[in-house]
């Protein structure tokens, strides 16, 4: 993190937030956060924020899960307990495989499913009893918060061009712990 | 912004004019308010309903199997009707939320909450039924493959009954973390936005501490979309491994390949009538009718259109592969005196009527944006649906391969008990998310309300630019919110102009920020270097708004020099009795012959 002072710069339009955020980013300013009420379409992009890979991640738990369903099956029905049902006898997983197929596929979603969420709710930091970050309650509501970097900026000219980018409302915060 | 753009043909989805705070507004209003009474009266009855049917559970179970109207013939019937009936109901929610999200089809976005939210109240229900057929629920844990006192005997893996038991705590759990994680950003507005603190509390745990950073976001953009993804084979993968249940028997009339698509569309059918039965109430009761608009309920008869012919091909197919087959096994089970005229011919017609030539009227346009007609055809498909179940399980069951124990079922009151139970069961979860939940997934709609809201449909056909219309007067006026966050820790108000000292001007800091705006563009005056020019002698211009001016650190001539249109306005907004002449007089141009 940078030096302690920040400035939280609320927008209330969306399209004037997408059009800042690419103007402050032009100028050269850093902008470390943004709040938003509800996902602005491109705003990542603008931000130069990186592609997130938790597609990647399902798709790997995707892969385990259908792993864990074919061992278990194997064993439980093939090593451990082979029984004759209905005339088919239990010799090899491949040969029963039709019969497996349903569940296989409802672990590889589980896996994939249940892991992927856990993983994003670890990475952003949400869980139950997390205590709320967004600086201004209506961040949530209708207004859009950028947190922009002070550090070796001029706080007139800074604020000055924050304003000009349409900005409603532009507060100073003092960041002890980070100083 | 052309981004926003969306063709003038499509109608809107958001009526009324909306900014984003109403949709806060709206949504939270049911749960920030108080129940009515009309909500205490449907829900006694529900409650009434589901302790009758936890009595009739609790003698089941305590009594046994028995209790039901089940005999050697018939071992299937009530509960297993039933437990399809609830599962095919809540394969809607899915796919409103998972497959059409797939299609992005905005109107997805006002229904999909209270869908899935039906889809998870309608699988517990259909969850009851197997464990209580079970007669001894404690031991339900039987049914997962976990090493046991018996030693090495595992559960049954070739068995439709197991698939069951993996597809639909699969489909149940998938569908709860799918839900949840769509609710997060809309508990957080709840919590923000409530004065309770106990709400905030209670809020602020079920949020998960959402804050809504563009990094969220954009992850909780990618896990929606890779759900929808795995949802919507998911939901495809239940319904067909329920309609294994019956198609890998042998008995006759369940015995076929057209059960996986047939109950799969079925389902879908089905739920989208219980989805219009509950939101055609629900809209009128928390008053949401400019988000769920008549234009939602005839995409979703459309929906039922398609899904109701494709049910419809079914049944023709098996008709027509009954008779044709020349077995003489599947031709009574639907044609002969097995259905259609046999002892449940009352049966057979239900589901013929109900889902097949009623919901052939919404094809007529004007029936289909009928809401109250709308209503009786969901209803009635809600009751032709449970037909289809109860004809295929209890008519192919009561007349089977051997003449001599052919039989028929009649439920007894534990029967109706238990179900009438389980409906009294749904409607009190659903109530209750009713009035605790915000039932409209407001986070998404405020995305969509730029491009499909009336509003901005109007202003973007009107050529104006969208950008800055999202501003509202009641959330932007700063001084009315005085515990805003920003104010606190702001210690010093230093980025403002040191020059301005007008506190008894203005009282918005929106209004302090124009001033600055002004001043950046006429400049500043710098007490250190300049002295102030007597601004009186601008004609127009006396004392008192001399001193105004001032305050607003307006000093020299070359600042007068510099406004425009933009600045007289400004300033005839902030300053009482200003002449209004500024322009008039031309203050620019006399201040720019005074400066010379």
């Amino acid at each position: 993190m940078a030096s302690g002072n920040v400035l939280h710069v609320l927008y209330n339009d969306d399209d004037v937030l997408m059009k800042a955020v690419k103007e402050i980013r032009a100028n050269k300013y850093r902008i470390n956060e943004a709040y938003t009420p509800f996902p602005v379409h491109g705003l990542d992009k603008a931000m130069g924020l990186p592609h997130t890979r938790l597609a990647i991640c399902s798709f790997i738990y995707g892969l385990i899960g259908l792993s864990v369903a074919t061992l278990m099956m194997n064993f439980i029905m093939i090593e451990d307990w082979p029984r004759n049902i209905g005339g088919k006898p239990s010799f090899s997983y491949l040969q029963n495989m039709p019969a497996f197929v349903p569940i296989m596929f409802e672990l590889t979603v589980f896996f994939a499913a249940h892991l992927m969420v856990i993983t994003f709710y670890l990475r952003s930091k949400i869980w139950p009893f997390k205590k709320a970050e967004n600086p201004d309650p209506r961040t949530t509501d209708d207004h859009f918060l950028l947190e922009v970097d002070t550090a070796g900026h001029d706080l007139d000219a800074l604020s000055k061009f924050l304003y000009d980018t349409g900005a409603s409302e532009i507060s100073l915060i003092h960041n002890e712990e980070h100083a | 912004m052309s981004s926003h753009y969306e063709a003038p043909i499509r109608e809107p989805l958001i009526l009324g004019e909306k900014s984003y705070h109403d949709i806060s507004v709206d949504v939270g209003a049911p749960i920030l308010g108080k129940a009515n009474k009309s909500w205490w009266i449907v829900f006694s009855i529900a409650l009434v309903a589901f302790l009758w049917g936890l009595g009739c559970i609790v003698y089941t179970v305590s009594t046994g199997i028995g209790v039901w109207g089940l005999n050697k013939t018939i071992g299937w019937a009530w509960d297993i009707t039933n437990f399809v009936w609830w599962v095919g109901i809540g394969h809607a929610g899915t796919l409103i939320s998972a497959v059409l999200l797939l299609f992005r089809q905005k109107w997805r976005m006002a229904i999909n909450r209270s869908a899935e939210a039906m889809t998870i109240f309608a699988v517990v229900q259909a969850g009851l039924f197997p464990i209580i057929h079970m007669g001894r629920p404690w031991l339900a844990y039987w049914v997962l493959p976990i090493p046991n006192q018996f030693g090495s005997l595992w559960v049954n893996f070739n068995s439709p009954l197991l698939w069951d038991v993996f597809a639909i705590s699969t489909y149940l759990s998938v569908s709860l973390v799918f839900w949840w994680t769509g609710l997060l950003p809309d508990f957080a507005m709840i919590r923000d936005r409530t004065k309770s603190p106990f709400q905030q509390k209670i809020y602020g745990i079920l949020s998960f501490g959402w804050s809504g950073r563009a990094k969220d976001w954009q992850r909780f953009e990618e896990v929606s979309l890779v759900l929808a993804g795995l949802a919507t084979p998911l939901v495809l993968s239940v319904h067909t491994i329920v309609s294994f249940d019956f198609a890998t028997s042998v008995v006759p009339g369940w015995h076929s390949t057209i059960f996986p698509p047939y109950f799969v569309a079925g389902a879908i059918f089905s739920g989208f009538a219980m989805v219009q039965t509950l939101l055609l109430v629900m809209r009128k009761v928390v008053s949401l009718e400019n988000y769920i608009t008549i234009v939602h309920i005839e995409f979703m008869n459309k929906v039922i259109l398609l899904t109701g012919g494709i049910v419809t091909v079914a049944y023709l197919t098996e008709y027509f592969i009954g008779w044709y087959s020349g077995v003489p096994y599947e031709n009574y089970t639907y044609l002969s005196f097995g259905a259609a005229t046999g002892p449940y011919w009352w049966a057979f017609w239900a589901l013929i009527i109900c889902n097949l030539i009623v919901p052939l009227t919404l094809w007529v346009k004007k029936w289909r944006r009928n809401i109250l007609w709308t209503f009786i055809v969901a209803l009635i498909i809600n009751i032709g649906m449970w037909f289809e179940r109860f004809d295929i399980i209890v008519i192919c069951l009561s007349k089977d391969r051997l003449a001599s124990t052919w039989s028929m079922f009649s439920p007894t009151f534990v029967d109706i008990g238990v179900f009438v139970g389980t409906i009294g069961f749904f409607f009190v979860l659903f109530l209750l998310y009713a009035r605790t939940f915000p039932v409209i997934a407001q986070a998404e709609v405020k995305s969509i309300l730029k491009s499909s809201g009336e509003r901005y449909k109007r202003i973007r056909e009107s050529g104006k630019d969208l950008a800055g219309t999202a501003t509202d007067e009641r959330t932007s006026n700063y001084a009315a919110r005085p515990q805003s966050l920003g104010v606190a820790s702001n210690a010093d108000a230093t980025h403002h102009q040191s020059t301005v000292n007008a506190d008894a001007l203005v009282d918005t800091e929106a209004k302090k920020a124009e001033i600055d705006m002004m001043l950046a563009r006429i400049g500043t005056y710098d007490p250190a270097t300049q002295t102030p020019d007597d601004l009186k002698k601008i004609s127009g211009v006396g004392p008192v708004l001399e001193q105004k001016l001032h305050q607003l650190g307006i000093y020299t001539y070359d600042q007068v020099s510099k406004m425009t249109k933009k600045e007289y306005d400004l300033l005839d907004e902030i300053i009482d009795g200003f002449p209004g002449r500024a322009e008039r007089d031309d203050w620019a141009g006399q201040a720019q012959n005074l400066k010379n």
